[in-house]
């Protein structure tokens, strides 16, 4: 049932317009630019940019009472308490998106006719990144933070998480190509829990640990199964 | 000249049975890397004049009361069709790609529309905006390459050259002297109506879509760019409109454009080789000899005046859309240093100071165009794939 790649007329390339392809690079080649320069240019205006940008947004202030902030801040060592809450909301958000790229990815395996064993697996770890949602945000709460904002981490993921969304959930990927998107999103969660745990940990918020290493183990597993899956998708065998 | 004889005797399918289904209007899209670029230019031009059919429509509809019902009803349709047209667009297009693919359909269109155009004054005016949509694509190739590290001729395939023409930083002008000599709807051919109306939703359409996808940008210079480009599309929307008579009533104008649209859906018919695609063509050009034929009702009732007025005159078939570039060189080594002063096109060096001073201060803090394309020379592969000299 699954698309594997195949040949066919892909119209894209130079060599697909072998009348059209030189009359293009003679003209290339003929016609000089107007602009002197390079891409220099826009990497300059692109630093100018850069220098007078305001940041994509805040963190919000911890809690909507009087006094709250004072004891948030105790509660925090080490670093800006803004950079701990920020990161915070940035694994929030990225693990409430998790569930709804595994949920994309769920249908796609059903009706890719993909076994009942692995449709288990993908809702197992469904599951373990909503419960890693609820961990982020019982966190957050800990420190009064409001775990509903977005925070500019969150954002930013977001943003970057957009492809990965956009892959999974187009009816003509194959099972590869979305679980080639689906590594990305967990590679980077590895790396994020990773960073998460240290940051919390310098934060002088060790309670916190525990739990976050735990979810870790639980992305390494998810992390190693797709791997193994994207090599079987595409034929490759496992070392 | 060949010539359509018989579109405007077919009655085409009923309004009441023109019927759509989320699921035909939301349907699987064409392929970004298997379907012919040519197939995404038809889809993007009818995609065009369904939007100027509804704009078309709600206007009048806010100046004529009688007409409002049946406008609405066209409308609607209208709507759908444009919908199944536009949602054929696949989403592994970036923004920046499907903007690379606009302005091969305003390159390609409109030289082939200029070389139709029996109106030699019209045809002048198409040729000088083709080269200005022309080096929008050198600029929006570059971008494209610089900013994704895309080949554009991945989604021009071939068809299209990726050279500077008139340089985009020339193009910004004084509004008056982006307005053009109107035809007279008492003597202009049919052909002259239906291609203002034509080139004028295409580049609304381009317009519109830049400014909305102008600020989905995060790189700075991709958003300038954008808004520099965009306010080049308002000069072509105001210049090509006013190709069009004002002094046509608005009945007039809506069977125009209801004729514009089955003439356009007959060459979709004609050339599309995707057979899919064709069939969509295939019912909407029933669907406009329909709306055609109510408007002509609605003129014989309202205006008390017979079609024939309007639609009299030879048809000559839309000419193949396929890669114009022989046209395009020759028009470039000839018209490129043309400049607009009032309605007339003159030399560089006779530029007007009304346009000499509203481009000075515009350019007064950079210029994105020029910042983006500097040194740029397309290459197969992007300019990273040039091997070393």
């Amino acid at each position: 049932m699954d698309k594997p790649a195949h040949t066919g007329m892909n119209r894209t390339g130079a060599q697909m317009s072998p009348l059209h392809t030189p009359e293009q690079k003679a003209a290339a080649e003929q016609v000089r630019p107007t602009v002197p320069g390079s891409a220099r240019q826009l990497a300059e205006a692109r630093q100018e940019a850069v220098a007078s940008a305001e940041p994509v947004g805040s963190v919000p202030i911890p809690g909507s009472i009087k006094g709250a902030v004072k004891t948030v801040a105790q509660k925090i060592s080490g670093h800006n308490p803004a950079i701990l809450i920020d990161k915070l909301g940035e694994r929030l958000a990225f693990e409430r998106t998790g569930v709804r790229l595994y949920d994309a990815m769920i249908a796609k395996a059903q009706a890719l006719g993909e076994p009942q064993d692995k449709l288990d697996r993908l809702q197992h770890f469904r599951d373990e990144e909503a419960e890693h949602m609820e961990r982020v945000k019982e966190a957050m709460e800990s420190l009064g933070a409001d775990p509903t904002a977005q925070t500019p981490s969150a954002d930013v993921a977001g943003v970057s998480g957009l492809g990965v969304l956009q892959v999974i959930t187009d009816p003509r990927t194959n099972m590869a190509q979305s679980l080639d998107a689906l590594l990305t999103a967990e590679l980077t969660d590895n790396a994020a829990w990773d960073l998460l745990i240290d940051l919390a940990r310098e934060a002088g918020q060790s309670d916190m640990v525990p739990s976050f290493e735990q979810a870790l183990r639980q992305e390494q597993d998810h992390l190693g199964t797709l791997r193994i899956w994207l090599r079987e998708a595409l034929g490759v065998k496992n070392s | 000249m060949d010539t359509i004889t018989n579109l405007l005797d077919a009655k085409g399918t009923p309004l009441d049975r023109q019927r759509f289904t989320w699921r035909e209007m939301s349907n699987a899209p064409i392929s970004k890397l298997d379907d012919d670029a040519f197939t995404r230019v038809r889809v993007i031009l009818m995609n065009g004049i369904e939007t100027d059919a509804l704009r078309l429509k709600h206007i009048g509809a806010r100046m004529f009361g009688e007409l409002r019902e049946p406008l609405a009803q066209v409308r609607r349709v209208e709507q759908h069709q444009q919908t199944q047209i536009n949602w054929l667009l696949s989403a592994d297009h970036s923004p920046l790609e499907t903007t690379l693919a606009y302005e091969q359909v305003a390159i390609e269109v409109t030289a082939a529309v200029a070389q139709n155009e029996p109106d030699p004054y019209q045809a002048q005016t198409y040729r000088f905006g083709l080269l200005e949509d022309f080096d929008h694509l050198y600029r929006y190739a570059a971008m494209l390459d610089r900013l994704e590290g895309k080949d554009a001729n991945n989604i021009l395939q071939g068809y299209t050259d990726i050279i500077p023409a008139r340089p985009t930083a020339d193009h910004h002008r004084h509004p008056d002297d982006d307005l053009r000599e109107h035809y007279d709807r008492s003597d202009a051919a049919l052909i002259t109506k239906i291609h203002a109306a034509m080139i004028t939703a295409a580049e609304y359409q381009t317009h519109d879509y830049y400014m909305n996808i102008g600020p989905l940008f995060a790189d700075p210079l991709a958003r300038a760019l954008y808004a520099e480009i965009a306010s080049v599309e308002e000069q072509h929307v105001t210049q090509y409109g006013s190709l069009m008579d004002p002094n046509e009533s608005f009945l007039e104008k809506w069977l125009i454009h209801e004729v514009m649209e089955a003439y356009n859906y007959l060459s979709c018919v004609e050339q599309e080789d995707n057979p899919r695609i064709r069939a969509i063509w295939e019912r909407f050009l029933d669907y406009e000899l329909g709306h055609m034929n109510l408007v002509m009702e609605l003129f014989k009732k309202h205006e008390r005046r017979d079609p024939a007025e309007v639609l009299a005159g030879p048809m000559p078939r839309l000419m193949k859309l396929k890669s114009q570039r022989d046209f395009i060189r020759k028009v470039i080594s000839e018209e490129v240093d043309l400049r607009a002063l009032g309605i007339n096109f003159v030399p560089r060096e006779d530029e007007g100071q009304l346009t000499l001073d509203y481009r000075q201060h515009l350019h007064s803090q950079g210029i994105p165009a020029d910042i983006v394309s500097a040194g740029y020379s397309w290459h197969p592969g992007t300019e990273l794939n040039r091997p070393a000299p």
